[in-house]
């Protein structure tokens, strides 16, 4: 907290005239005039350091008649963030985009748009992103409603303390889940939900692709529905014969409305929606979320806690590589028998989950100040049996089939490269921050929980290809299993919960950024609070979903297969990139 | 009537090992009960219990199920395996309407049975049965494995209960494939045109309001 306020101090004293402090009560950073955002941001890039644009979102304070972007940069070397924001008029909310400085920015300010309607002037390619091109209305905003609105925060009267429950379907005229605007004809109704999509699809030269053959460039959609895509994605290319031209990820198949629910819930009723972000590391997504809070409400959890927190954290990013190895093989072609191997040892992993948290995958474990029970009797025994024992030779046995495979090799070495400079540029996060050689890891960069008692390496490599964020997750799980090792040898008894478990938990007013290193990368969870028992909003920086930014530029040149095996290395999972 | 029909037919004694006499339904239902080939196609987290199921621990290929296949045109079962969304929505029906006869429908999980915990979200539809008619559903956020093989063993004993002579895929008449939802300023189901051009008031909207407060 201490170092936070000192990062705004900063702010404002080194932009003399143009950042202002920002003096509400629990907020920190700095304010930025619209106008000035972009040479704000390159002088902050350039001559501070802070090259690394986490998270980019929106904030509608309703009541103040005002729309807020909010910005968190980071130096790529470690430390605290630069928070700096820039704030508008809710009528027509216009801020320059920050792409030409950080082209991280690009879906997070898409995505900004779509739900929260703020348009950024000179952003390349302004469109919808999780809701489809033609939808009505932004649905993050505080006055838009809901299909099935009851009311602006739980718990809903109608259910407690004694209410009388109906079902709010019976209350729509379709019986549907859909509302629509009063001169909406839908016999007149043509859609445009792809238009700008392909208009945008660069295409090749006038049908020569440099070869004896002239061909035509077409157009392939690769999913929604595909077995490579790891669930609902969908990736548009143009092709010319097996070469791609131009690729654009297309998402929101998947797009549930965590942060619209999310700011209906009361803090505590957000806890098992994490879960469902990554369905695979349910665990690290409740460390994020419980972090975000506990910075708000000035708790910590107790020293029992923070061990299993750890523990279970760290299972959890071993459960993510062995099956993100397993399904890269699976877009490599070695169809399913790895993903067999790997799910064997998953199993066993969910097995403690299930003891301990009552869930195999949807933990639900983690709870603001602590744990939601101690572990069980005899699971700590089953861990160290797995750390130490079973995990260390499983992990040595995949790789020993797999590191030197020849078709790994020859396939997965020198495509997909990202530079250093990319990587960065773009913010991508986690593995494939490190496979590009910056070895920027949130658990050693800013540790948070107790991280930084632990010895353990940040892996690197330096390629930025395929094999390296392969390697990357081998290295990883064993530098897990080095903290899992001192983490169960040195875990001490006690509680498991900082003062009385509360149902209903007081979170002062102000805004939090907590953010974790999960599996998959960065996970930030951004919670604005009013004081009330329901966040204002609550925002998640998906890595998944930042890490696709990259995605275009790693496949062009490449061949169709090849985009199987890219976006396999990227490892995205769907409830995260669309929430 | 299928067992009356063995004990009716006297078998000589020198062939009592060597032929079995059945229904021409109990032969018909073997064979594909133990054959149901999924299409491989997850939706969310429940994906990912279906893949828990088809590997060493749970096993479905037990029950003649490993086949999954990521074409509908070469599969049986739909295994709706999580969230479904408004913008998924036209998709999966356009993949339902794809798949050959025989075929069924699971729907795996609270929110591809009824909107489960992401009900509320103006992006996520109550239910795919508002669409395409499902045979069997599997409760549980995400059901365990157990309870997929459940479900999946239920789809069985539906296809026992079948009789080649009335399933609707020897019927003369076509079956007509399911309307595709188009995206709008919202979802809308091209049956609902004349509904949603006169929409009627909201039934009984004030009623249930003065019931709850």
């Amino acid at each position: 907290m201490t170092e936070a306020t000192q990062t705004s101090t900063d702010l404002a004293d080194l932009f003399p005239g143009v950042a202002t402090r920002d003096e509400r009560p629990g907020y920190t950073g700095a304010i930025v005039p619209a106008d000035q955002l972009i040479d704000f941001a390159r002088t902050l890039r350039d001559t501070h350091g802070y090259d690394y644009l986490s998270s980019v979102t929106g904030v509608d304070y309703l009541p103040e008649d005002k729309m807020e972007v909010v910005y968190h940069a980071f130096r790529s070397a470690g430390g605290p963030a630069a928070v700096f924001r820039t704030q508008v008029s809710r009528a027509d909310p216009v801020v320059p985009s920050l792409v030409p400085i950080y082209p991280g920015a690009d879906l997070q300010e898409r995505e900004a748009w779509d739900l929260l309607g703020i348009r950024f002037a000179g952003h390349p390619d302004l469109r919808r992103i999780l809701m489809w091109e033609g939808f009505a209305g932004h649905p993050l905003r505080k006055d838009w409603q809901e299909t099935y609105y009851e009311e602006d925060g739980k718990p809903y009267k109608n259910r407690w303390p004694d209410g009388q429950v109906y079902r709010i379907e019976d209350k729509q005229p379709v019986g549907q889940n859909a509302t629509f605007p009063e001169a909406f004809d839908p016999e007149r109704w043509i859609p445009e939900t792809e238009t700008a999509l392909y208009a945008g699809l660069a295409r090749g030269g006038n049908g020569g692709n440099g070869h004896a053959i002239d061909t035509d460039t077409i157009v392939v959609n690769l999913g929604p529905q595909h077995p490579s895509t790891h669930g609902v994605f969908r990736m548009v290319a143009s092709i010319e014969g097996e070469t791609i031209i131009d690729l654009k990820p297309v998402m929101g198949y998947l797009h549930r409305n965590h942060e619209k629910i999310g700011e209906r819930n009361t803090f505590l009723m957000n806890m098992p929606f994490t879960d469902r972000l990554d369905y695979f590391c349910s665990m690290g997504n409740n460390f994020g979320y419980a972090l975000a809070v506990e910075k708000l409400m000035g708790i910590r959890p107790p020293e029992r806690a923070e061990y299993i927190r750890v523990i279970m954290a760290e299972l959890t990013r071993i459960v993510n590589h062995l099956a993100t190895i397993g399904f890269l093989l699976n877009d490599l072609g070695a169809f399913f028998t790895p993903v067999i191997y790997a799910f064997g040892e998953r199993e066993l992993i969910l097995d403690v989950f299930e003891a301990t948290s009552g869930s195999r995958m949807m933990c639900n474990y983690f709870r603001f100040g602590g744990l939601a029970r101690d572990l069980p009797e005899g699971v700590l025994e089953q861990i160290r049996e797995l750390v130490f024992e079973r995990l260390p030779r499983r992990i040595d046995e995949i790789d020993a089939f797999l590191t030197n495979n020849e078709i790994v090799r020859n396939r997965c070495i020198g495509v997909g490269v990202l530079t250093r400079d990319q990587a960065l540029a773009l913010s991508a996060a986690g593995p494939m921050l490190r496979a590009s050689g910056v070895p920027y890891d949130v658990r050693r960069a800013d540790p948070y929980g107790i991280y930084d008692r632990f010895d353990f390496d940040v892996p690197v490599r330096s390629n930025g290809d395929i094999y390296d964020r392969y390697l990357i997750r081998i290295d990883e799980m064993r530098q897990s299993l080095r903290i899992l090792q001192q983490a169960v040898r040195d875990i001490p008894d006690g509680e498991i919960q900082t003062g009385k478990p509360q149902y209903q938990v007081r979170v002062p007013a102000g805004e939090s950024y907590g953010r974790v290193e999960n599996p998959k990368g960065e996970l930030g969870y951004y919670v604005v609070s009013t004081g009330k028992p329901n966040p204002w909003r609550y925002h998640v920086r998906a890595p998944s979903f930042i890490n696709l930014t990259g995605l275009g530029l790693m496949c062009r040149g490449h061949k169709v297969a090849d985009v199987v095996a890219i976006l396999g290395s990227i490892d995205i999972v769907l409830g995260e990139v669309d929430r | 009537m299928p067992d009356e029909l063995e004990k009716g037919i006297p078998i000589p004694p020198e062939l009592l090992n060597t032929v079995a006499v059945t229904t021409l339904d109990k032969v018909y239902g073997w064979s594909r009960r133990n054959s149901v080939w999924p299409m491989m196609f997850g939706l969310a987290c429940c994906g990912i219990e279906m893949i828990a199921t088809a590997t060493s621990r749970y096993d479905f290929s037990r029950f003649g199920m490993e086949v999954m296949r990521p074409s509908p045109r070469q599969s049986d079962l739909m295994i709706v395996s999580g969230t479904v969304t408004k913008k998924m929505v036209p998709q999966i029906v356009r993949l339902y309407n794809q798949m050959p006869e025989p075929k069924y429908v699971m729907a795996m999980g609270a929110c591809a049975s009824g909107g489960g915990p992401f009900k509320e979200g103006y992006n996520v539809v109550s239910g795919i049965d508002k669409y395409i008619p499902v045979d069997v559903y599997v409760p549980g956020c995400p059901p365990t494995p157990q309870a997929l093989l459940h479900g999946l063993m239920k789809v069985q004993e539906k296809i026992d209960g079948e009789s080649v002579r009335t399933v609707r895929w020897y019927r003369p008449e076509l079956s007509e494939a399911r309307p595709i939802p188009v995206l709008g300023p919202d979802i809308f189901d091209p049956r609902d045109v004349e509904t949603l051009k006169n929409p009627p008031s909201p039934p009984e909207a004030a009623e249930a309001e003065a019931v709850s407060s």
